[in-house]
């Protein structure tokens, strides 16, 4: 199980990236490092405007230039430097080697073609497949994603398929060209809870069977605990807190990640009767073109002292997997 | 706290869209959004209403709110039956109950001032003189914890939260008995779900509102609410107070529902022994003329695709829709 | 315990501080779109020109004060003598001044009767929509130089028949425009709520969504101003204006039958109008873009 023993399938070290805005620069994302390795599920989890989807982007080499660039660090997939490469290059990643699903999936799906066209010609342009071979591989891929009567189904337009449907075709689509990792931002937070486990469920017995690694980017606490295998949590840009998800969920040792835990009201068989007040994280996300020298927590930190405002905290080792960025952590260990 | 003249009491509430003819493009089929919807609400508590995409909550919210047309059924508001209102009788009626949406940015009209948005109810209703409405809207901005001075901004000025936080001063403005929650937290960040459901709980408190509060999320649904019905295409299939909902739910839809959201309190290896349901909600046009769950349940038996099962109340209150309950 | 929460949820933030109206943001955002400031000097000029340009230049547009077709800067004449020897430069002074106020009115009138068709159509849906459509498409499919060259031969040339007939072929448009932005904000959240807070009929459609549906509706009435001098220059072209009202497009009109000979009369007003609608068209450009909230965001 140890990860140290087979270099990781993807590495992301020490990743900046700024854009330009009119009111400064914002650093969307401020020296983040992650590790994913063949067949796990990495978890990113924070609020909006704390970098997960900007790390999505990243990784698929997607950062819409202007306003935003790569300013340094090193993203490398099967030790393959993916920062710097030209677009044609990155855009045959993409198909090959990446795939990636969306929250939307009516947004990213062509309406004037039915799904059984889009996974094929996406199979023929990244494999150089005939058009029957193509459009037999995308039946195929439909029937590898549950969808009932693949073969009627996929002379469907999108509009004609529920939205639990079209998340299937996204997810058959990403994975037609059988990538190596696969990047789920939010690909469930448009969809009813029920077909939300489906979806889970499908993701989860897709990445055993043929090893497909995958960042699942959510801002679910729960469903980082029922899929993930390692979880990084992000605020304003940064990674504050990283390890397994046993480890962070049962201990988290980041004051912003005991928030995100305690501060949603989690489902429970047994209500007590007197109910309390939930912990708030009180104030809200900083602006990135403002953020002071000190921990971007601070100014939300109940925990907060004087070191805090001084400098910004690193990762840190708690424990032999888990990292966490805080002041309080380094004052303990010493 | 409980006053009788004040609860929300919803009889066989039906909304149906569509049906009529339009010019050259024939016969519209009819979309059953609420079948036959009742409850109470007794003052100064609150209701909650769950289900999935489809399954009429939001309807339900919008037809007491009088937004859409009522096609049968009442609503009445304590001695007032709200569903037989028109027009200025019905404008003057407004008064008592108000709304808060989901999503902050477009509940707030982008020209105006937070100020002006808020105080907007007590001009049309001229409710006191113009300078005791500037009182109450500052006022009202204190109560939902932003600073008086924040009136002079423009909504895109706000943060989501605080966009909330003004659609909840605009709503209690005219001092409202009722204030219809169309899922209020679904697109916050978590961190901000929690402030405002504590701000909800407080001004309850306070004020002894009665909350209808709609939502798909019933993490939210069993720590704010004291009742909760769950709804399936159009209909309640389960109500129950919220102990004895999560601790012994009886509708098979319930259970699914329940299973189905994933818990920190899970992991990896737990989550594959559920119950999953198979397939997506059918649609409410063509609907059969027995258990509409049946197409969806594990357990349906040939009696389930035939006959209706009634919604019955056992001897703690517990109401289910099931012939296996 | 209340008080605590409130201060830490609300912590004050360095955009509290600046309260900037969106009109400020909108002009910001115009003033950065240099082509569209390029075109409200123009106009500004040209206004300049037709409106200020008289009192300096005092002669009768009407008068004869030289032999035909003087070319310009010869003889003292700036832009030379038409066909009749009358001066040039306050003809497109005087002419400016009419063509701007027909350009002006006429996409004031088509304007108000879109805006009107729109809002009731969009707002109130079903039949009154379907009926106010039908009667919107049915002025649509009239050729509309045809429909108004009709208009001006049934009820005479005068000034105010022009502007008229201008304006009852072009609002079409605006009605379009103005349904769709009604048909999509009175879906929204916030007119929902302006209804639960009590609002009336009368308050939705002008104090709620007539505000929030106006841009697209400025920048068509702007694209109006443009054609209606166009439109103008058409009729005066087929003499079918008030001969006795200069105009640049009445110019063009009788100054026709000599372009091979002295085209300079023909081009001048032609290149005053080309400007003119160039320089609009570059302000409705530089709105549109102000006007869109995506962009101001940016």
């Amino acid at each position: 199980m140890s990860t140290d023993a087979t270099p990781p399938l993807l590495s992301v070290k020490d990743l900046v990236v700024d854009f330009k805005t009119r009111a400064g620069n914002a650093r969307v994302l401020d020296h983040v490092s992650l590790d994913i390795s063949a067949g796990k599920i990495l978890g990113i989890v924070g609020e909006s405007g704390c970098g997960k989807s900007m790390t999505a982007l990243s990784i698929m080499g997607l950062v819409p230039n202007p306003p935003g660039r790569i300013t340094s660090g090193s993203i490398s997939l099967d030790g393959r430097e993916l920062t710097g490469l030209d677009e044609e290059t990155l855009c045959e990643i993409r198909g090959t080697e990446i795939g990636m699903i969306f929250q939307e999936p009516m947004t990213s799906l062509n309406p004037v073609f039915t799904v059984g066209e889009q996974i094929a010609e996406s199979v023929r342009v990244h494999e150089n497949a005939g058009k029957q071979a193509a459009m037999a591989r995308a039946v195929e891929m439909l029937k590898a994603v549950d969808i009932p009567e693949p073969d009627i189904r996929a002379r469907a337009y999108p509009h004609q398929l529920s939205g639990g449907m079209r998340q299937r075709v996204m997810i058959a689509m990403a994975l037609a060209c059988r990538p190596r990792l696969l990047i789920a931002d939010e690909p469930t937070t448009a969809l009813d809870a029920t077909v939300q486990a489906q979806i889970f469920d499908l993701l989860q017995e897709l990445q055993q069977d043929t090893g497909t690694a995958i960042v699942l980017i959510t801002h679910d606490m729960g469903a980082i605990a029922e899929l993930a295998d390692d979880v990084a949590v992000m605020y304003a840009g940064s990674i504050v807190e990283k390890g397994p998800v046993g480890d962070v969920l049962s201990q988290p040792c980041h004051p912003y990640t005991q928030g995100l835990i305690t501060c949603v009201p989690h489902l429970v068989p047994d209500p007590p009767l007197q109910r309390e007040a939930l912990r708030e994280i009180p104030g809200m996300v900083p602006a990135l073109t403002n953020l002071g020298a000190g921990c971007a927590f601070e100014p939300r930190c109940e925990k907060a002292f004087d070191q805090c405002t001084g400098a910004k905290p690193e990762l840190i080792k708690v424990s032999a997997s888990q990292l966490g960025a805080c002041w309080a952590l380094e004052s303990d260990q010493r | 706290m409980s006053d009788n003249s004040k609860n929300l009491i919803v009889k066989d509430l039906k909304v149906h869209f569509g049906g009529g003819k339009k010019i050259l493009s024939g016969k519209k089929p009819t979309v059953h959004a609420v079948d036959g919807v009742s409850f109470t609400i007794p003052a100064g508590k609150t209701f909650g209403v769950v289900g999935e995409s489809g399954s009429g909550k939001t309807t339900t919210a919008l037809a007491i709110m009088r937004l859409v047309d009522i096609t049968a059924g009442t609503v009445t508001l304590g001695d007032t039956e709200i569903s037989a209102l028109e027009k200025d009788a019905l404008r003057a009626a407004r008064r008592r109950f108000q709304i808060i949406f989901q999503d902050p940015y477009s509940s707030l009209d982008p020209r105006k001032r937070a100020g002006e948005i808020v105080r907007q109810p007590l001009d049309l209703m001229s409710i006191g003189t113009p300078s005791e409405r500037a009182e109450a809207v500052t006022a009202l901005f204190e109560q939902v914890g932003l600073r008086p001075e924040q009136q002079h901004l423009f909504p895109h000025q706000f943060s989501g939260g605080q966009r909330q936080r003004i659609g909840l001063a605009r709503a209690l403005s005219t001092r409202p008995d009722l204030i219809v929650c169309d899922e209020p937290v679904s697109a916050l960040d978590v961190a901000i779900q929690a402030q405002i459901l504590n701000l909800m709980s407080n001004l309850q408190q306070e004020l002894g509102l009665t909350y209808l509060f709609i939502s798909h999320d019933l993490g939210v649904v069993q720590h704010i609410c004291d009742e909760i019905a769950v709804m399936y295409l159009g209909q309640i299939v389960e109500q129950a107070d919220r102990v004895t909902l999560f601790k012994n739910p009886k509708h098979p839809y319930t259970k699914a529902l329940l299973e189905a959201v994933p818990s920190v309190h899970n992991n990896k290896r737990n989550r594959q022994e559920r119950v999953r349901l198979v397939g997506d909600p059918p649609s409410p046009i063509n609907l059969p003329t027995a258990c509409r769950f049946a197409s969806r349940c594990p357990r349906a038996e040939a009696r389930c695709h035939q006959e209706i099962p009634p919604l019955e109340e056992n001897t703690s209150g517990h109401k289910v829709a099931c012939f296996f309950a | 315990m209340v008080d605590s929460t409130r201060k830490s949820a609300n912590p004050p933030l360095p955009e509290d501080i600046k309260v900037s109206h969106p009109l400020a943001e909108m002009a910001g955002m115009f003033f950065r779109n240099y082509a569209a400031v390029a075109g409200l000097i123009l106009l500004i000029a040209i206004i300049a020109f037709v409106f200020i340009g008289p009192y300096y230049h005092q002669v009768d547009p009407f008068e004869m004060v030289w032999a035909p077709f003087s070319r310009p800067m010869e003889e003292g004449f700036v832009l030379g003598t038409d066909y009749l020897g009358r001066d040039m430069l306050a003809a497109m002074m005087v002419g400016g001044q009419v063509s701007m106020a027909i350009g002006l009115s006429a996409a004031l009138i088509s304007v108000i009767i879109g805006v009107t068709v729109g809002a009731f159509a969009g707002y109130y849906g079903g039949f009154i929509e379907e009926a106010l459509m039908r009667f919107t498409e049915f002025f649509q499919v009239l050729p509309t130089l045809l429909f108004s060259m009709v208009i001006v031969a049934l009820f005479g040339a005068s000034l105010l028949t022009v502007t008229l007939a201008i304006g009852v072929v072009s609002w079409t448009a605006v009605a379009r425009v103005t349904r769709s932005e009604f048909l999509r904000i009175r879906e929204l959240e916030y007119v929902a709520a302006a209804r639960s807070g009590s609002a009336s009929d009368r308050y939705l459609i002008f104090k709620v969504i007539l505000p929030n549906a106006l841009p697209p509706i400025i920048v068509q009435a702007n694209l109006m101003v443009g054609s209606a001098i166009l439109f103008e220059a058409a009729l005066s072209f087929l003499g079918l204006s008030d001969p006795n009202v200069m105009s640049w497009g009445q110019v063009i009109g009788s100054n026709r039958p000599y372009i091979l000979d002295s085209g300079f009369t023909v081009a001048i007003p032609g290149f005053a109008i080309f400007l003119t609608v160039l320089a609009i068209s570059l302000i409705g450009d530089g709105l549109n873009d102000a006007l869109n909230p995506k962009l101001r965001q940016r």
